[in-house]
């Protein structure tokens, strides 16, 4: 199951007009660093939101229905219409700010909150986007000092980077980058591609059988042809798989390659060394490895301690998000029943998705204001 | 106080249901008219029978309306959030085995699995500018599955009956339903994807963890069942 980052045990919710107050306060901090202020509706199109997260959002997000606009979504998050309203005209560089509730469904026992307040900060700059990722990050940074909590960053860009270079197909690539934020259908991938799991029967006598026939007369056999998916897009998918058992196994250095960045967490500077040693092995991270010594000297201008920051290469995975370069975190060590107090990143491609033929780079995040005074007031 | 039991009130289900408490010293039987609910238990003391529809049988465990009730896994599962958390399987009855299945056209050569499911999806997906729809009346069983294997670019689309028609008739392109010898399947040219088994499902005895167990001056309905446990043999969970 994802890890359900937004969650949080709804008795720690402390009073909701400290959490109010708290929010505008936070709020206050993101105007006074440059950021236009913004509102979004709470009822959201459904559309928008199932197309970008899948089913998967309908057992997290509140859905009712309007009787002109059709399926709509109580707002389970700001980021995705901020990107709206900033594609449809905003200026740019811009930077925005908001607070406000969102709402997320719960299926599961355990009182976690259906509502709560988050505030937060967008970044839309074309120049320098490791700069714009230590100016979101710094300001997180400065924002939660006073609460001791542990960040951890990750950057979702070194992971794309390591699978665009293996040495295999274009179809092959495409299918783990399209799972990158779904972990066992990508290790479920990356055991078949590299040998390590055998196709089934069935799969076998496919293979077999296209060796002697085409495709659509083993269709012609198999029934009726039914349905909207045509015999082409059939006939199609089935050459490729006929194409992807001829190519050879992923080899077992690559896979460990890969399983090594997976599996990477440590201080940024030594993973930074460690993954510039893998750069020799694997020359297609070398641009994102860069990027990530770029934006370590960012920080450090912006006086982080980059020294002893974390870096986890898996980072942000496991989440619904559509994070695709740099993320972050922010936890409370002592109280791991908490869900994180903030969480961020890039999200250059939602621009791209929601953007209908424009894009822009992308970075954010958001502060729960209710574990921010939950912290405090435990501290004090 | 009695014990309450609900019991779907009609069909094999209701029979089926009879013939298994009959066989341990329990007798069932419809009492009335035949169109009149009403029922009767004889052989065993304090025992109240409810004749419901097997649909509503899990909402009303869970409401603690009912100490007892038989019903479909399939639909405890899907009706109940968190299922494990409002009823206790007390026993499997034997019968009403169906299997919730997903099914695609025996024609889709190319898919055999559900990462066969995922690829077609994501090419379907392109190729038509919307996710590959999967009718169902399974919900939550069917989307919780998909989840937990890993894959995407696929809707629900609600389908209350007839499921196995709605690929003909262009309204979806792949089922998740109930088959017990896929039969109505294979008449409408669809087949089941080799790990697409979701939930096998039977008739179970479910004890409800919000009934009231103990009012009542004789030890409550939780005296009632214990008498019971022996002839049914039931392993009662202990006292929360």
């Amino acid at each position: 199951m994802p890890a359900r980052d937004m969650d949080i045990p709804a008795d720690t919710l402390p009073e909701r007009a400290a959490v109010r107050a708290e929010a505008a306060r936070l709020l206050e901090r993101f105007l006074a660093a440059g950021a236009q202020p913004v509102e979004t509706e709470i009822l959201q199109p459904a559309g928008t939101l199932l197309d970008l997260y899948g089913e998967d959002i309908r057992a997290r997000a509140y859905v009712t229905a309007d009787p002109l606009e059709g399926e709509m979504m109580l707002r389970p998050d700001f980021t995705v219409p901020v990107v709206q309203m900033h594609m449809a005209g905003g200026a740019e560089p811009a930077r925005y700010a908001y607070a406000g509730e969102v709402f997320r469904r719960q299926e599961h026992h355990g009182a976690r909150a259906r509502e709560y307040f988050q505030a937060g900060f967008e970044l839309f700059a074309r120049d320098d986007t490791e700069a714009a990722d230590a100016e979101v990050f710094a300001l997180f940074a400065e924002m939660l000092a006073p609460l001791g909590l542990r960040a951890a960053t990750g950057d979702i860009g070194i992971l794309r980077a390591a699978v665009e270079g293996l040495s295999t197909s274009p179809a092959r690539k495409a299918a783990l980058l399209r799972h990158i934020w779904r972990p066992r259908r990508f290790r479920a991938l990356l055991d078949r591609f590299g040998g390590r799991v055998p196709p089934n029967e069935t799969r076998k006598r496919l293979i077999a059988s296209l060796g002697h026939a085409t495709p659509e007369e083993l269709m012609a056999s198999a029934g009726p042809m039914i349905g909207l998916r045509e015999p082409g897009e059939i006939a199609a998918r089935a050459r490729a798989l006929a194409q992807d058992a001829a190519e050879p196994p992923l080899s077992g250095s690559e896979v460990e390659t890969l399983d090594d960045v997976l599996g990477l967490r440590g201080t940024a500077p030594v993973a930074l060394a460690h993954l510039r040693d893998v750069a020799v092995d694997l020359p297609a991270i070398g641009g994102a490895v860069e990027r990530l010594a770029r934006r370590l000297d960012a920080l450090a201008a912006r006086g982080i301690d980059v020294e002893t920051l974390e870096f986890e290469a898996s980072h942000g995975r496991s989440t619904l998000e559509y994070y695709d370069g740099f993320v972050f975190s922010f936890v409370a060590e002592a109280r791991p029943d908490l869900p994180p107090v903030a969480t961020g990143g890039r999200y250059d491609a939602l621009t791209r998705v929601l953007g209908q033929g424009r894009e822009i780079p992308a970075v954010g995040g958001v502060i729960r204001p209710g574990l921010v005074v939950a912290l405090r007031e435990g501290i004090a | 106080m009695s014990l309450k039991i609900g019991v779907p009130s009609k069909g094999r289900l209701m029979e089926k249901t009879f013939d298994w408490f009959g066989a341990r010293g329990v007798q069932m039987a419809r009492t009335g008219s035949d169109r009149e609910y009403a029922a009767r238990v004889e052989g065993a003391e304090g025992v109240e029978m409810v004749l419901l529809s097997a649909g509503e049988i899990p909402r009303e465990l869970a409401a603690g309306r009912i100490h007892l009730g038989v019903t479909g896994s399939d639909l405890v599962r899907e009706k109940l959030a968190d299922w494990d958390r409002e009823v206790v399987e007390l026993a499997r009855l034997g019968f009403g085995h169906a299997d919730l299945i997903l099914a695609v056209p025996a024609c889709w050569i190319d898919v055999d699995t559900l990462e066969d499911l995922d690829g077609a999806a994501s090419a379907f997906r392109a190729a038509h500018g919307h996710r590959l729809r999967i009718a169902t009346k399974y919900h939550r069983l069917v989307r919780e599955f998909l989840r937990d294997v890993g894959v995407a670019d696929y809707q629900l689309v609600d389908s209350q009956g007839a499921t196995e028609g709605t690929v003909k008739n262009l309204t979806a392109e792949a089922i998740a339903d109930i088959t017990s010898t896929g039969e109505t399947l294979r008449a409408n040219h669809l087949k089941i994807l080799s790990d697409g088994v979701i939930h096998r499902s039977q008739a179970t005895l479910y004890m409800s963890r919000r009934a009231d167990w103990d009012t009542g001056e004789t030890g409550g309905a939780r005296a009632v069942l214990a008498s019971l446990a022996d002839r049914l043999d039931l392993d009662l969970p202990g006292r929360e």
